[in-house]
């Protein structure tokens, strides 16, 4: 579908389709609009094409963005959490 | 209510994820094992008054959050930019994906995504102002939802969107540079 074509009820062009991307996949549309942007990923290429380069990309940067915890910390909030509960009298 | 008995049993397994956080946050290891232990501390003992049966992990994100923004970002000695620019839509797709053949074989941006590295993402999140990258983080590292998001950070929904949206075009923008820098995404001269 070409862009800026006169919006048609339940069809939505390249344009509108990447508008919503995130909301997309975000999971954050209602039924009615998501079955909208899988009906035009059914018949175009290019807009295929982004959304699964920005769900590849976000796994990406979920996978990349972990960071190992030190045994330090484990034990030290252990023991400050047992401190408390001293102080407390539990 | 909670019992605190079971405190530890619950929320320990959440660490690994809020110092994660903490370090994108405070960018710093030290300041991040100070942030999530007080976090601990605070949870522990607010634990009382947790709706058992509600979502543990994001109470834990808020206490984590606040103590952010009450401790460490006010002891910065300048304030730091405000503000993300507007980075068009498919940023990094278009200059990943320009000028290349379709259809055959792997595909240059699916390349370019294998060659990223942990440490490009990581300093690409820290790179982005506060509240973008929280809300980024909260988004695309932790899966929460816009709702959650707004609830963790206490701000409006509308609010929420916008800065996960524009945070994200930001982040691409960010990680394009730190990609160009190193040779890594064959920068064709079409972006900065």
């Amino acid at each position: 579908m070409m862009p800026g074509r006169a919006h048609v009820p339940g069809f939505v062009n390249c344009d509108e389709t990447i508008e919503r991307l995130y909301y997309y996949l975000d999971g954050e549309l209602t039924e009615e609009r998501r079955v909208e942007i899988v009906r035009h990923l059914d018949m175009c290429g290019p807009c295929v094409g982004a959304f699964g380069f920005e769900a590849e990309l976000r796994k990406v940067i979920a996978n990349l963005c972990k960071d190992h915890v030190p045994d330090a910390l484990l034990d030290r909030v252990a023991h400050a959490l047992q401190d408390e509960r001293v102080r407390q009298g539990n | 209510m909670a019992d605190q008995a079971e405190f530890s049993d619950l929320a320990m397994e959440y660490m690994s994820a809020l110092y994660s956080a903490a370090l994108r946050m405070t960018r710093n290891p030290s300041d991040a094992e100070d942030l999530v232990q007080e976090t601990y501390l605070k949870a522990y003992r607010a634990f009382g008054g947790f709706e058992a049966g509600t979502n543990l992990k994001a109470w834990l994100y808020r206490i984590l959050t606040n103590t952010y923004i009450n401790t460490y970002r006010a002891k910065k000695r300048r304030p730091e930019i405000a503000d993300v620019e507007d980075v068009e839509d498919l940023f990094l797709y278009r200059r990943l994906s320009a000028n290349q053949p379709a259809g055959l074989g792997r595909s240059a941006e699916d390349e370019a995504l294998e060659r990223i590295t942990d440490t490009e993402v990581k300093e690409a999140i820290e790179s982005l102002p506060d509240t973008f990258r929280m809300a980024v983080l909260l988004a695309d590292v932790e899966g929460f939802s816009y709702k959650e998001i707004a609830e963790i950070t206490e701000v409006p929904i509308g609010t929420v969107m916008s800065r996960i949206h524009r945070g994200r075009k930001a982040l691409q923008k960010a990680l394009f540079e730190f990609g160009s820098a190193r040779g890594l995404v064959g920068a064709s001269g079409d972006g900065k």
